[in-house]
């Protein structure tokens, strides 16, 4: 029945009663012919190659520390230099990419599925419940989101898992309005009013006939999320207060390279290049996607 | 107005418990004995127990909590374990420079943002729409940390047009009486003082405007297409108006509400951006207040200014709120 509702209404006029493309088909249709969807992708897809290939792609170890060749600009040997312990830093940014790509999909997934239970219970359940959630979702987001996040570092203490945690919870409201809004326009539909008439249950409702068709948004949010969250965990490990030395993270490097950057300016420089790379590739997708999800935007 | 103004401030005030509260649970619901959890491993027992005192952690939590809401209904925020100051006096000397960055931030914004999101509209599939648009993308893709030292690296190393860090040049000697230091500076009546303190701003400002400047111009752009696809428009041009009054007086105006509504939202991010850019400079402010508090274990601290930075947020879109009530009837009346 979901799936029915998720298909355009069959046109006659091409192809002779031909049902028309679904609504997949055709986002999937569109998000093809944008070309900066596709050199996000393609940004997206080789980073992700990157990280699961790292000790292949990289040249050197990239905690192996020597002194000899501390602070050393680019060349031939270190593509990007060498840190202050001599470290290189090529490796160190190819090794963060793993890191950073795994705190963002994992802040990101966290706040996803909190946010998405949250958002549907709302907008489903209406009345208290509906106020309820959203009361708390208005004082989470009344909180500047890096001061809670620190705040929840602050007392759950420094870490890539706690700092990957502080993000999530951070970023939960946004998915429990998205999910809220596109929840209660489905929600009033027919084939919803449908399947509560035949006796469905609640979670069989929201599971099968009510989450399909509120998809397109969330996939939307999470595209972009995920780009915000790699900056934002990458923040906290710059404060000190995620990924711990001596791990490679694109955010604790900026802060290694903060205290060199007049005389070695690429230790900071390369490692802010891949958060930039890496965040504007997201944001490609998540544009091109929106604009391949709604039509009427284009 | 009367209604919209007490209805919102009806909305607000759980909202304000809301944040209380959570703060309030957040560092007592820790698992096992949260004086010594938040004490850290090698503490002794005189520091647990000093932890438990500072917290009022001894008693049961309602009284806590009645005792917790009552001292900050008085503006009593309690003492730093750190340092033995007054937090509330402490508090007010680190927001005040972050707020004056974030302010400067915003001016920035919107000096470079509105100007460029409204040319991008009136110049479509120009070179001018096709540079805001791909820089308001790289501005929402770069962290404002790295931006911060590239900034430093460029316009202050290698140009040496800037300082390369601090709030003033260390040994100017600047009364502190707002702690607003462009205010105290210029209250010195020495223009020499207040330029190097606005010299010391240029780089911050400038970097974390770049998030706020990028989102401004986006949507100062698309609000502007849609404005000048409108009826009133195309009516206005029909009655032969020349472009400039049709942009400036009719076009424009319009355009701008979406656009403040968005700076309205903003605040929480502006002050967000503000932790990392203080950071990245050495600057004074609420980041370095809360990063130290947090080394150092001073948990009344940590809970302290967490709450007043949000709260400071509540009451200000609360107020950004009203004023557009009063600027737009429609608000007040949807």
């Amino acid at each position: 029945m979901a799936r029915a509702s998720a298909t355009a209404v069959p046109s006659t006029i091409e192809g002779g009663g031909r049902a028309a493309p679904s609504l997949w088909a055709a986002a999937r249709a569109r998000f093809m012919r944008s070309g900066t969807g596709k050199l996000g992708a393609a940004i997206l897809l080789l980073l992700g190659l990157i990280a699961v290939f790292a000790g292949q792609v990289s040249p050197y170890d990239p905690v192996h520390q020597d002194f000899r060749i501390e602070r050393e600009p680019p060349s031939a040997a270190h593509l990007m230099g060498t840190d202050e312990f001599g470290r290189d830093v090529f490796s160190r940014v190819v090794w963060g990419a793993r890191v950073s790509l795994q705190a963002g999909a994992v802040a990101a997934s966290i706040a996803l599925v909190v946010g998405l239970l949250l958002g549907m219970s709302a907008a489903y359940y209406r009345g208290r419940t509906d106020g309820l959630v959203m009361r708390a979702m208005d004082v989470l987001l009344s909180f500047p989101y890096l001061l809670l996040a620190i705040g929840i570092v602050a007392i759950l203490g420094p870490g890539l898992l706690t700092a990957m945690i502080a993000i999530g919870i951070v970023y939960i409201p946004n998915y429990a309005r998205v999910v809220r809004g596109a929840v209660l326009s489905v929600g009033a539909r027919d084939f919803v009013e449908a399947a509560r008439a035949v006796g469905a249950r609640d979670g069989r409702v929201m599971w099968l006939h009510v989450l399909p068709n509120v998809l397109a948004p969330i996939i939307v949010q999470t595209t972009l999320n995920v780009g915000t969250a790699i900056i934002d965990t990458a923040g906290l490990s710059f404060l000190g207060l995620g990924t711990q030395p001596p791990t490679p993270d694109w955010g604790n490097m900026l802060s290694a390279g903060r205290s060199y950057i007049i005389d070695s300016p690429w230790i900071a420089t390369f490692p802010g290049v891949a958060i930039l790379v890496t965040v504007l590739a997201f944001n490609l997708v998540g544009d091109a996607l929106r604009d391949a999800f709604d039509p009427r935007l284009l | 107005m009367r209604g919209y103004v007490l209805r919102r401030i009806a909305y607000v005030l759980p909202v304000l418990l809301g944040v209380v509260t959570v703060v309030f649970l957040a560092l007592r619901l820790i698992p096992g004995d949260p004086a010594v959890a938040l004490a850290g491993e090698k503490a002794s027992a005189a520091q647990i127990e000093q932890m438990r005192e500072a917290l009022g952690l001894n008693r049961p939590l309602p009284v806590q909590y009645v005792d917790f809401v009552a001292h900050l209904a008085r503006g009593d925020l309690g003492r730093s374990i750190r340092t033995g100051g007054d937090i509330r006096q402490e508090l007010i000397e680190n927001f005040a420079p972050t707020i004056e960055l974030s302010i400067a931030a915003l001016l920035v914004a919107l000096a470079v943002g509105l100007p460029a999101g409204i040319l991008a509209a009136l110049r479509r599939r120009t070179p001018i729409e096709y540079g805001t648009m791909l820089g308001s993308l790289v501005g929402i893709s770069m962290p404002v940390f790295w931006i911060g030292l590239m900034l430093i690296y460029w316009l202050g190393a290698r140009a040496e047009w800037f300082p390369l860090s601090g709030t003033v040049t260390p040994g100017l000697d600047i009364p502190a009486r707002t702690h607003f230091y462009t205010i105290d500076g210029a209250l010195t009546g020495d223009l020499a003082v207040l330029g190097d303190v606005l010299w010391h701003l240029v780089l911050p400002a400038l970097t974390l405007s770049t998030i706020t400047m990028a989102i401004v111009s986006r949507m100062a752009r698309s609000s502007m297409l849609e404005v000048l696809g409108s009826d009133y428009l195309v009516t206005a041009r029909a009655k032969g108006l020349r472009d400039r009054v049709v942009v400036l007086r009719h076009a424009l105006r319009n355009a701008l509400i979406p656009v403040v509504t968005v700076v309205g939202l903003q605040l929480g991010a502006l002050l967000s951006g503000a932790v990392l850019t203080e950071t990245v400079f050495g600057r004074v402010g609420v980041g370095r207040y809360i990063l130290n508090a947090i080394t150092a274990r001073d948990y009344p601290v940590v809970q302290a200014t967490v709450i007043v930075v949000a709260l400071f947020v509540v009451v200000i879109s609360l107020v950004v709120d009203l004023v557009y009530a009063i600027l737009d009837p429609r608000i007040r009346y949807a």
